[in-house]
């Protein structure tokens, strides 16, 4: 390589950058913007769910479990007189819970008999209805232990479960989640950026220019890499710089494997964007592409929402493809865990192994040839 | 009028599937795309890892971790016999959970006093922590059901009678590929749409479009029936797939659905045709494209409920098409849901596609460079 001519590429690769401005808008305006909706927009953890309370007879023990649902932030009561009521509401979506006490449920509890307490969910949202499950068990336990000390009695229940949920002590879901958007946005940056930066350059020729000159396809390559690298660690220190001082997101991690493996990350996904442009050699073909691998995979296969733990063995194997996946895992380790090496070490050397390969192929594919 | 659109429409095929790498583009990823996500997108959890440090020397704690080793919800990976034990394990995610049972978990239980389950998790993936905890709970209540009765303790005096309407055994997957369906159609129309008139400006070909005698409303009919018909065969493609292959039970009409991607598909077209119209070059096309697209996917109930986003970002989400579409077909699949329940779901979804295409149709002829 000439590091004359790499500078003098580099120079006109800039200037074409700073001349158009989406690309700078891609880099620092996108990221801030999408980390901004979603990062507020992406939760799994319910509160306020519209439940409907259906209590044919008034007693003071159903007085006090309906107060115990008031009182709960996971829930907002919606009173009604019938179940018929109550099954409309949910038939409609106004609902996602019925919580039904029976005329004779007073009497039963009194006379020794278990009680039911109906519960029905709407189980569309199969994750959702678990957790509202979870919350209804929640509700009905604190009520029994009311119950009973109000009786002077103490509940007998043979095992408790007592939990500790590391990292994340308020199981806030959103802790998990901004990391991985992270990881998310920039996949889609680095596709973005450069998708289109070879394939533009054969189509309007300029490439068969730039093969008459002494400039060699290594200097090529590297100069398409280096400004967009640049750029993108841009976006991705604004991104972190959100995580950690918008969304709170605990940065437990040090700073030297936070940058180590955002600029591998970066390089990596860069060099998945040019692996696209140089495949495809037409913009549209570029364009099509980068819409369908980057962006879906990025989203379902990377651990972001659903853990790569719990798919079948085989997508498992599927998933290291995803450049993603290793990020992810990075990162939502970095913020909530620490360093943690043996993982980080790990997912490092995937992260290189993929940005290898893919400057392989680009090379084999970017011989200076005309077709 | 009708030559000179089917005229143009058959050149749009063209430019799509002359290609060859464009129609691998368009045909394959689908069909690939249905298939590993609707095996890989689920909230159930299955074997989850975990470990056990069972400090008790008595029969009841081995009758408790029996149950677990007995359910396919859990993977047992590993017997630890010390505190620092834990923290390798969770730190470099060998398992997702530690049971941990203290010395006198027996002797408690036996004197009839609570004894107690200690349930350590790694919070990194919040979901997955509170959704094996619930798992743990429902082991434990079974396993305090059985042993209050054996040792004729006093039952609960009001038990929760839990029944979940639709997806009995609330099973994510019935959830989620459905989903799927509108997740994929928008991605092959935006992928036909969105760069279709940016290619045609930077190539030039667009100006001698407009000076033939086809009016705007023809070319904006020719450019959108392409992706109609092209997102038309895929959604298809993929409700065959979830129906036959994932088995997930189809309640409703199909008439209902289809008027549902009927709307969709002209809403996700008049967008893509729009975002088109306004770029000059194809990258910008992409970047709309992506704009577009990533909000509209994850803003959309598709993973994370829209009810747990705050107020001003719902508001947002009633401009994104695929909210209320994917509102109709999970209703159609699972709820088996009329259009008396469903009908509100429609109109938006037309009056976003009406003014998108118009605006793409005004644009066509006033954006010049």
């Amino acid at each position: 390589m000439n590091p004359m001519r790499l500078r003098g590429l580099i120079n006109k690769e800039s200037r074409q950058i700073i001349r158009d401005p989406s690309s700078i808008g891609i880099a620092f305006f996108l990221p801030v913007l999408l980390l901004l909706i979603f990062g507020y927009g992406v939760s799994l953890d319910a509160r306020n769910v519209p439940l409907a309370l259906v209590v044919e007879k008034n007693s003071p023990q159903a007085m006090s479990l309906v107060s115990g649902f008031s009182r709960s932030d996971y829930f907002l009561p919606i009173p009604m007189r019938t179940i018929q009521e109550a099954e409309q509401a949910m038939m409609r979506r106004q609902v996602d819970g019925i919580i039904w006490l029976r005329h004779d449920f007073a009497r039963e509890m009194l006379t020794g008999g278990k009680a039911p307490i109906g519960v029905i969910v709407n189980g569309v949202d199969a994750n959702k209805a678990r957790l509202i499950e979870g919350y209804v068990t929640g509700v009905w336990f604190n009520w029994l232990q009311r119950m009973k000390k109000a009786m002077g009695q103490e509940l007998k229940i043979p095992v408790t479960v007592e939990h500790r949920v590391w990292f994340n002590a308020a199981v806030s879901s959103r802790d998990y989640l901004v990391p991985g958007l992270i990881a998310i946005i920039m996949t889609l940056i680095g596709a973005m950026l450069t998708s289109m930066v070879v394939a533009r350059e054969w189509e309007r020729g300029t490439m068969e220019a730039l093969m008459v000159t002494p400039v060699s396809m290594k200097e090529v390559i590297a100069s398409k890499i280096v400004p967009y690298f640049v750029l993108g660690m841009g976006g991705m220190l604004l991104s972190v710089l959100m995580a950690v001082f918008l969304f709170q997101v605990p940065l437990r991690g040090s700073m030297l494997p936070l940058i180590l493996s955002s600029s591998l990350f970066m390089l990596t996904a860069i060099n998945m964007g040019l692996f696209i442009s140089v495949a495809a050699k037409s913009q549209f073909v570029a364009g099509q592409i980068a819409i369908v691998i980057t962006f879906l995979p990025a989203f379902i296969l990377s651990g972001f929402v659903f853990d790569i733990r719990t798919m079948p063995v085989v997508i498992q194997w599927l998933t290291h493809l995803v450049a993603a996946r290793y990020f992810v895992d990075i990162l939502q380790t970095l913020f909530l865990a620490g360093d943690i090496w043996p993982l980080f070490l790990i997912n490092s050397a995937w992260l290189c192994l993929m940005a290898l390969v893919f400057l392989v192929i680009i090379r084999k594919k970017s011989r200076k040839l005309l077709e | 009028m009708l030559r000179k659109i089917l005229a143009l429409m058959k050149k749009e095929f063209r430019t799509i599937l002359k290609n060859k790498k464009s129609r691998m583009v368009l045909i394959i990823p689908p069909i690939a795309q249905i298939l590993v996500f609707g095996y890989s997108a689920s909230f159930d959890l299955n074997n989850v890892p975990y470990a056990v440090y069972n400090e008790d020397p008595g029969l009841a704690s081995r009758q408790l971790l029996a149950r677990f080793s007995g359910v396919p919800e859990f993977a047992k990976v590993a017997t630890i016999t010390r505190d620092s034990g834990i923290a390798p394990l969770i730190n470099e995610k060998k398992v997702m959970l530690v049971l941990h049972i203290g010395p006198d978990f027996t002797r408690n239980l036996n004197r009839g006093r609570t004894a107690k389950l200690q349930v350590i998790l790694d919070g990194r993936n919040s979901n997955s922590a509170l959704i094996s905890l619930n798992y743990v709970r429902d082991i434990v209540k079974s396993f305090n059901m059985q042993w209050a009765a054996r040792h004729g303790m006093q039952p609960v005096p009001a038990q929760l009678v839990v029944r979940s309407w639709f997806n009995e055994t609330l099973n994510s997957h019935w959830f989620i590929i459905p989903g799927i369906v509108a997740l994929l159609a928008l991605v092959v129309t935006l992928e036909v749409t969105a760069l279709s008139v940016a290619k045609e400006r930077e190539a030039g070909t667009f100006d001698q479009l407009l000076v033939t005698p086809m009016t705007p409303l023809e070319i904006l009919i020719g450019k959108s029936l392409p992706g109609f018909i092209i997102g038309f065969v895929e959604a298809t493609f993929i409700i065959a797939m979830t129906i036959l292959w994932f088995h997930v039970p189809f309640r409703g009409s199909f008439l209902v659905l289809y008027t549902g991607i009927f709307a969709f598909l002209l809403s996700a077209i008049g967008i893509g045709l729009m975002i088109s119209a306004i770029s000059v070059t194809q990258q910008q096309g992409l970047m709309g494209a992506f704009l577009f697209l990533v909000p509209a996917v994850i803003l959309s109930g598709f993973a994370t409920p829209i009810e747990n986003m705050p107020q001003f970002v719902q508001y947002i989400t009633y401009l994104n098409p695929m909210r209320y579409f994917l509102i109709i077909v999970r209703a159609s699949f699972l709820e088996g849901a009329s259009f008396s329940l469903l009908w509100n779901l429609y109109w938006p979804m037309v009056i976003i596609g009406i003014v998108t295409l118009s605006a793409a149709g005004i644009l066509f002829r006033n954006r010049m460079y």
